[in-house]
């Protein structure tokens, strides 16, 4: 059963509750910035820190099935394109962070850089690229507007994941015993 | 801070009394359709269509009352971006131009931008009212054995279920976590400057992240527990079996998402033009 290894049930259960906390998150943790229609989303910190501790498969769903229910329940009604580019973001840093061992308390320097290469990476080719295209292809939106909306909306979830994500991911590392981390008494 | 969301709510009616499984089918289909289209023929039909099925559902006004307040809000910030932005964005659509009046600089109003913009307009709205159905009429607990019906891998049919089963839980976590931050003067509403208000924001994330991930622990150990996942397949208490008046609506959507890709393509352009003679 190749896909149960995939799928384990730590995976399972980690996209069901992170994207609960996605949904919760998008809708009480977004704080406008006084441009119309951009917020700091803090929900974002909550995906690269989940994509990183569960792996790429966790990231992706998280983004995806967290968004639609955000979008369905508050709102009424999924934006399709800022789904699919949620959806990016977790796969993304997924892929390129989910090496680093934050499970045995491993975050240091050199674990910050790569988680924040990763974050960019993700953010910039799911807000600059994917989500400006599928507005264009789905609603055939202007496309000076959904690039404009596209490079406000990433920059600003860059920053927030670098901040808060960052700051999550070394609170996460404490409470990790380091591997190694006993010595034995002579 | 009571805040109002989409839930089920039970009813017995013609809507109500379809399977989970019908009505997810139906309303992906129906979004696709209106994702591809940019037909106004078609979009005009499947909004009096989607609005006559909502009245059938009898679903209560003031259970979605609220949503209608931020749809409103985002369409109309939304449809003055896209003027602000690309004030003649019709005309480059359907190749024509008739100006209506001018406002200043390239401001100017065309019919096309106007006939463009009703477009998006219905585009949005076909989708909301079939949205909110699904949402008002689906029993959560039946929508994950719908999912795994319609061909989703359970594993992940279940993760969806959780994340329905949690989300009031962490909803009250969230709840108690900034009243008592609040308690000890650290407020998170717009009073407080912008910086600040983020760094009090994160002071709620940081406990209500962390107790989630010792959550996830416990939940996954209790599931390995019992078995979970051991079997290819699994069954479901909710599963209800499909009925005539499913297959009946199935064979409904079927046919309005041919239909509708059939008259969309059916000159070579996604744009119904008008403004042809």
């Amino acid at each position: 059963m190749a896909k149960g290894k995939i799928l384990s049930i730590k995976t399972i259960v980690a996209i069901g509750i992170g994207s609960a906390l996605f949904v919760i998150l998008g809708r009480f943790g977004s704080i406008p910035t006084g441009i119309p229609n951009t917020n700091i989303e803090t929900t974002y910190a909550l995906l690269a820190l989940f994509a990183l501790l569960y792996g790429p498969t966790a990231g992706v769903l998280i983004g995806l099935i967290g968004h639609t229910l955000k979008d369905a329940i508050f709102y009424g009604s999924p934006w399709f394109s800022w789904v699919i580019a949620s959806g990016i973001v977790g796969l993304v840093i997924g892929l390129i962070a989910s090496r680093i061992a934050i499970h045995d308390g491993e975050f240091g320097k050199k674990e910050i850089i790569r988680f924040n290469i990763a974050q960019i990476a993700a953010n910039a080719v799911a807000w600059f690229v994917v989500a400006p295209i599928l507005d264009i292809a789905i609603y055939a939106e202007p496309a000076n507007k959904v690039f404009t909306q596209g490079l406000i909306a990433g920059a600003s979830n860059i920053v927030t994941v670098a901040v808060i994500g960052t700051l999550l991911a070394i609170a996460y590392s404490k409470t990790r015993t380091k591997k190694g981390s006993l010595t034995k008494q002579a | 801070m009571k805040v109002k969301m989409l839930s089920y709510t039970d009813l017995d009616t013609p809507i109500h009394r379809l399977t989970g499984a019908t009505k997810l089918l139906f309303f992906v289909l129906w979004s696709v359709s209106a994702m591809i289209t940019y037909d106004t023929r078609v979009l005009v039909v499947m909004l009096l269509f989607s609005l006559f099925v909502f009245k059938i559902s009898r679903v209560p006004f003031q259970q979605y009352a609220f949503v209608l307040y931020f749809i409103l809000i985002f369409f109309v910030l939304n449809h003055l971006a896209i003027f602000l932005f690309s004030p003649l964005e019709g005309v480059s659509i359907y190749g024509t131009r008739h100006d209506i009046f001018h406002i200043a600089g390239r401001y100017t109003v065309t019919w096309e931008q106007l006939f463009y913009q009703l477009n998006i307009a219905l585009k949005y709205a076909v989708v909301i009212p079939m949205a909110l159905l699904f949402l008002l009429t689906t029993d959560p607990s039946e929508f994950a054995a719908s999912l795994n019906r319609i061909g989703v891998n359970y594993r992940i049919a279940y993760s969806v279920s959780l994340a329905l089963r949690y989300i009031p839980d962490i909803q009250r976590d969230y709840e108690n976590i900034s009243f008592s931050a609040q308690a000890r003067g650290i407020d998170t509403s717009r009073k407080e400057k912008l910086p600040t208000r983020l760094k009090n924001i994160a002071a709620i994330l940081f406990p209500l992240i962390l107790t989630s991930v010792e959550r996830i622990d416990k939940i996954s150990t209790a599931m390995e527990l019992r078995g979970f996942g051991r079997g290819s397949r699994r069954t479901w208490y909710s599963l209800r079996p499909f009925t005539k008046s499913d297959y009946i609506a199935l064979a409904l959507i079927i046919l309005i998402a041919a239909a509708s890709a059939v008259i969309t393509f059916y000159d070579g352009s996604r744009f119904y033009n008008i403004f042809v003679e």
